[in-house]
């Protein structure tokens, strides 16, 4: 961590509802080239988190730093702008355009913006990445459900973002689409993405993350390697619901 | 640009041609139809480039060309008429940028509702103080040929039919694409929403008022029923989307039918050209939800035409 250059920082980061408190004083960094998990039971802020670095929710106390420049008080394009690009996690696509302009809405607007054939030419590299290079000129429509979800990974991969967020990007997959799932991430981490990764998949977890940060109730729990987090006594209470109404 | 770029670029100057020839080949009464119809196109038209995209169903089309009639109506005392039509735009497009920053933030429904409002208030407020000042109306003194207004509208359409073929080719176009797809992936993506909505509305805002002050000669007597009417509005939403919004050319094959269609009902029922409208709206958006376009394509798709880009 030390000898490592933090890219994402969150600073007592806090999002109330009403009277509800979703997220609450969080505080953790993602180092470059790291591929952090955020992790624990279902509503646990996780999504919330998310959200709130991706701007598609605005911080009620705190602050969220990329390299060092505050960006929880900007508006949601240009946090994207910026370098943050995210998936949902319920796959979201353009369902009126081609696989291909689905890609170039990351390339055209994304943090490296491009325009016309060199929009094009990336986009479509980043559909060779992703084993989608036949299906350009396809309608959503026509994907599978893996597919599609590597569509909007090459999409927001095509901006060449500084942190990546991905949204469950894994639920839902068979086993065998799951076993792509995992490996095509796996590639990105050896491209040195820097990643944040809320997930629920035991297996991605284990064999993805560099770190994880362990949230229930809305507070960080526990953080650290990954091994180490998993076996800790705290988290398995969390996931096993005694901690968790 | 592409190949197909000079082929459609080169269709449209040769329809714009053609359009630009008929006052010396066609009579009166085809005239009339003629100027009522290249009114309708660059109406439609432009409220095709922002709705088309967008999906926001704007019913301000009256407010703006109300705003342009009586900007010429009360300019032409101190301006010259060619010089009314860009003030009359200007001013289109600044309170559709006023209109777009307080309503485009908002969903859908809420914004038909303010634009239908938006015409009437206007329509209010004018008459309440024309009522206060004891004064019926406008009279416009000055008077062309109906082939003038012909040529003034088919040169506007011109116009606009360039703008929107530039849009769709820029990264505007794209933005706009993306947003009426999912306007949350469009902010992820780092596209600037509100400012492409306003930026776009502002089109249909400016041209509209301009096209209300090219009009405003032909009706020689301008008051607020006239120059607000909301039946303005419906008609531009019913023609585009008879024709379809999903290209650029789609309300041009809304409005010729459409202003033939109109012509024929409102001489043969005066009375129940309401009802009518109401009617064919309702048969538009349950019979051709996509407009002739849609069809077109649809047809083209079965028959083996390919992919119907």
């Amino acid at each position: 961590m030390s000898d490592a250059r933090t890219v994402l920082s969150l600073r007592g980061v806090t999002k109330r509802f009403g009277g509800l408190v979703a997220v609450n004083e969080l505080d953790f960094d993602v180092a470059e080239h790291e591929v952090l998990g955020l992790i624990g039971p279902n509503g646990s802020g996780k999504s919330t988190t998310l959200n709130l670095i991706s701007g598609a929710l605005s911080v009620s106390d705190g602050e969220i730093l990329l390299n060092n420049h505050l960006i929880s008080d900007l508006p949601a394009q240009k946090i994207a702008r910026k370098g943050v690009a995210r998936t949902f996690q319920l796959v979201r696509m353009l369902p009126s355009m081609t696989v291909l302009e689905n890609v170039m809405a990351g390339a055209v607007f994304g943090h490296r913006r491009r325009w016309g054939r060199e929009a094009e030419r990336q986009a479509m590299r980043m559909l060779e990445l992703v084993g989608l290079e036949r299906r350009a000129s396809a309608r959503p429509s026509e994907l599978t459900y893996i597919d599609t979800k590597r569509v909007e990974l090459a999409r927001v991969l095509v901006g060449d973002p500084k942190v990546l967020l991905l949204d469950e990007w894994l639920a839902g997959l068979n086993p065998t689409e799951l076993e792509q799932g995992i490996a095509l991430v796996k590639q990105l981490r050896e491209e040195g993405r820097t990643i944040v990764l809320v997930e629920h998949v035991m297996d991605a977890i284990r064999s993805l993350c560099d770190r994880c940060v362990v949230m229930s109730s809305g507070q960080k729990i526990a953080q650290g390697p990954t091994a180490q987090v998993l076996a800790d006594p705290e988290v398995i209470r969390a996931y096993l619901g005694e901690d968790d109404a | 640009m592409k190949s197909s770029d000079y082929k459609s670029l080169g269709i449209g100057a040769l329809l714009l041609l053609v359009a630009v020839l008929l006052p010396w080949v066609v009579g009166d009464f085809t005239l009339t139809l003629a100027v009522n119809m290249a009114m309708f196109t660059v109406l439609a038209t432009s409220w095709a480039l922002f709705s088309g995209p967008t999906h926001y169903i704007s019913l301000a089309t009256a407010a703006f060309f109300g705003l342009g009639t009586y900007t010429m109506g009360l300019g032409l005392d101190h301006l010259p008429y060619w010089l009314l039509i860009p003030i009359a735009g200007l001013f289109g497009a600044l309170i559709a940028a006023i209109i777009g920053l307080a309503t485009l933030r908002l969903s859908g429904v809420y914004f038909v509702i303010f634009t239908l409002g938006l015409a009437e208030m206007t329509r209010q407020i004018i008459t309440f103080v024309q009522n206060a000042t004891g004064q019926k109306g406008i009279l416009i003194s000055i008077w062309f040929e109906e082939a003038t207004f012909y040529w003034m509208l088919v040169a506007l359409a011109g116009l606009i039919f360039l703008i929107g073929w530039l849009i769709g080719r820029s990264r505007l176009g794209f933005a706009l694409r993306i947003i009426g797809d999912d306007e949350e992936v469009a902010r992820h993506s780092g596209i600037n929403t509100s400012l492409s909505k306003v930026l776009l509305f502002m089109i249909p805002g400016a041209v509209a008022a301009m096209t209300g002050a090219i009009m405003a000669p032909r009706y020689g007597y301008i008051e607020p029923l006239i120059a607000f009417t909301p039946m303005l509005s419906f008609q531009v939403v019913i023609m585009a989307l008879l024709g379809g919004t999903g290209r650029l050319w789609g309300p041009l094959v809304g409005v010729i039918p459409f202003s033939i269609l109109w012509e024929l009902l409102s001489a043969s029922f005066p009375n129940q050209t309401t009802l009518l409208l109401g009617l064919s709206f309702l048969a538009i958006v349950y019979l051709l939800p996509q407009g002739f376009v849609g069809l077109l394509l649809k047809l083209r798709s079965r028959f083996g035409d390919g992919r119907g880009h």
